[in-house]
């Protein structure tokens, strides 16, 4: 009988807090949890990867600050997740989603979707060619702004290892009265959000680098039954 | 070591890119998990996503994760002999709740995956909630109410307290297109849907 790994608990010092009211029932792990969906290379295309050009017409880009966003994907132990499936989704350099629910009174860019995917190397590293995201208002909370951010969607390893997150920018006042930033309490975690300048990322007269690194959930030692 | 990275909203604009159907583009997956030449009863599974009040949750999305007719699991984790991958059914699949809270989503059964030390688990279907209402997701599980058998010795529905296990039965019946499954998933309020913790 093959033995499989149990996965670390959710880190409850570092996440935010649960919208359950009632308990949360832990349960033992199995295949159900253990288990997730694989993602070949084959699965995304090269362009989904580049933002400025993958919804552009012919010739044309997307308008903004360009930049190069990268990064790996491991886990607690320091090791590689590779086929990750990355996600993101973004507002143009205005602040403003592709998405009909956006109510902001900004610009619309007809060469930007503001969505893309890529899946993690054998080493766990993943790249996109993006342009910088603006600020965007949140009038059901008053005059308040949320800080430039990206939305991270990550799938791979394990079910249990799902995660979906954002990230931010250095030096964003913004960040301060922000629910959503905020909601992670503890500070530390929160820093880690932030995207790091990354100059050896940068390419040379076209776009500056940027660095995010993710972490999944690690596994335990000891190898349960399966 | 390194810290885990921090969960944050899913927000209400992933549409284009995690549940693109209906919006002119394709994703990665979506709510029709199974094809013409899956293996194993179709079925739909229909429900509400509603918040504490019994209200449409706002902007929500359940990942479905399941494993095929034969009880297995389309994933390298998942490599035994004794229960055969079927390479049309992934497994894996998104949909979104509308304006109204209503999900809908067509599969097949899934056959029953044994527990750790091999006890046998009722069939299920393993779902991750996401809202731009949730700081982080929630994980639940589905039952079928025809396998009260197989559910009576389930020892994830065991370890719930009896009152809340009927918040992970989906109730069957025949309609007009075929099986379909009923199943709700509250966040709060005294009916909320059984969470684990993972
Ligand atoms: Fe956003």
């Amino acid at each position: 009988m093959p033995t499989l790994a149990p996965l670390k608990k959710l880190d409850r010092t570092v996440q935010p807090k649960s919208s359950a009211t009632k308990r949360l029932v832990p349960i033992k792990q199995s295949l159900s949890e253990l288990a997730g969906p694989v993602f070949g290379l084959n699965a995304v295309k090269k362009i989904d990867a580049d933002l400025t050009k993958n919804a552009a017409k012919k010739g044309k880009e997307a308008i903004g600050e360009r930049m190069i966003l990268t990064g790996s994907v491991t886990d607690e132990e320091d090791r590689p997740v590779p086929g990750a499936l990355i996600e993101i989704w973004q507002t143009n350099a205005a602040g403003l989603y592709a998405h009909k629910g956006d109510q902001h009174d900004a610009p619309a860019d007809p060469n930007f979707h503001g969505t893309g995917r890529c899946v993690t190397g054998a080493d766990g590293q993943y790249r996109f060619t993006t342009i910088r995201p603006g600020a965007y208002p949140i009038t059901r909370l008053g005059n308040r702004w949320r800080p430039a951010h990206i939305h991270y969607s990550i799938t791979g390893g394990s079910f249990a290892q799902r995660l979906i997150t954002q990230c931010y920018f250095p030096g964003d006042p913004l960040q301060d009265d922000d629910f959503v930033f905020q909601a992670v309490t503890n500070k530390a975690a929160r820093e880690r959000l932030i995207v790091k300048y990354a100059p050896e990322q940068s390419i040379m007269g076209y776009a500056a680098g940027y660095s995010f690194d993710i972490v999944l959930r690690g596994r335990d030692a000891t190898p349960m039954e399966k | 070591m390194p810290k885990q990275t921090a969960s944050n909203t899913i927000g209400p604009f992933f549409h284009h890119i995690l549940t693109p159907e209906g919006h002119g583009k394709s994703g990665i997956t979506d709510n029709k998990l199974a094809g013409k030449k899956t293996k194993g009863e179709r079925i739909h599974v229909e429900g509400l996503i509603l918040d504490a009040d019994g209200k449409p949750l706002r902007a929500a999305m359940l990942e479905i994760w399941q494993a095929n007719a034969a009880g297995r699991y389309n994933s390298p984790v998942d490599d035994r002999d004794e229960a055969q991958l079927d390479k049309k059914f992934s497994g894996f699949g998104r949909v979104s709740s509308g304006s109204k809270g209503k999900f809908e989503f067509e599969t097949i059964k899934p056959g029953s995956v044994p527990s750790t030390g091999n006890a046998p688990q009722a069939p299920h279907i393993n779902l991750t909630l996401f809202a731009a209402a949730t700081d982080i997701h929630l994980f639940t599980r589905l039952y079928f109410s025809d396998e009260e058998e197989a559910n009576e010795i389930d020892p994830v529905l065991s370890s719930v307290n009896a009152a809340r296990r009927d918040t992970l039965i989906a109730r069957r019946k025949k309609t007009k297109k075929g099986i379909v499954y009923r199943f709700d998933v509250q966040v709060g309020g005294d009916d909320e849907t059984v969470f684990f913790a993972i």
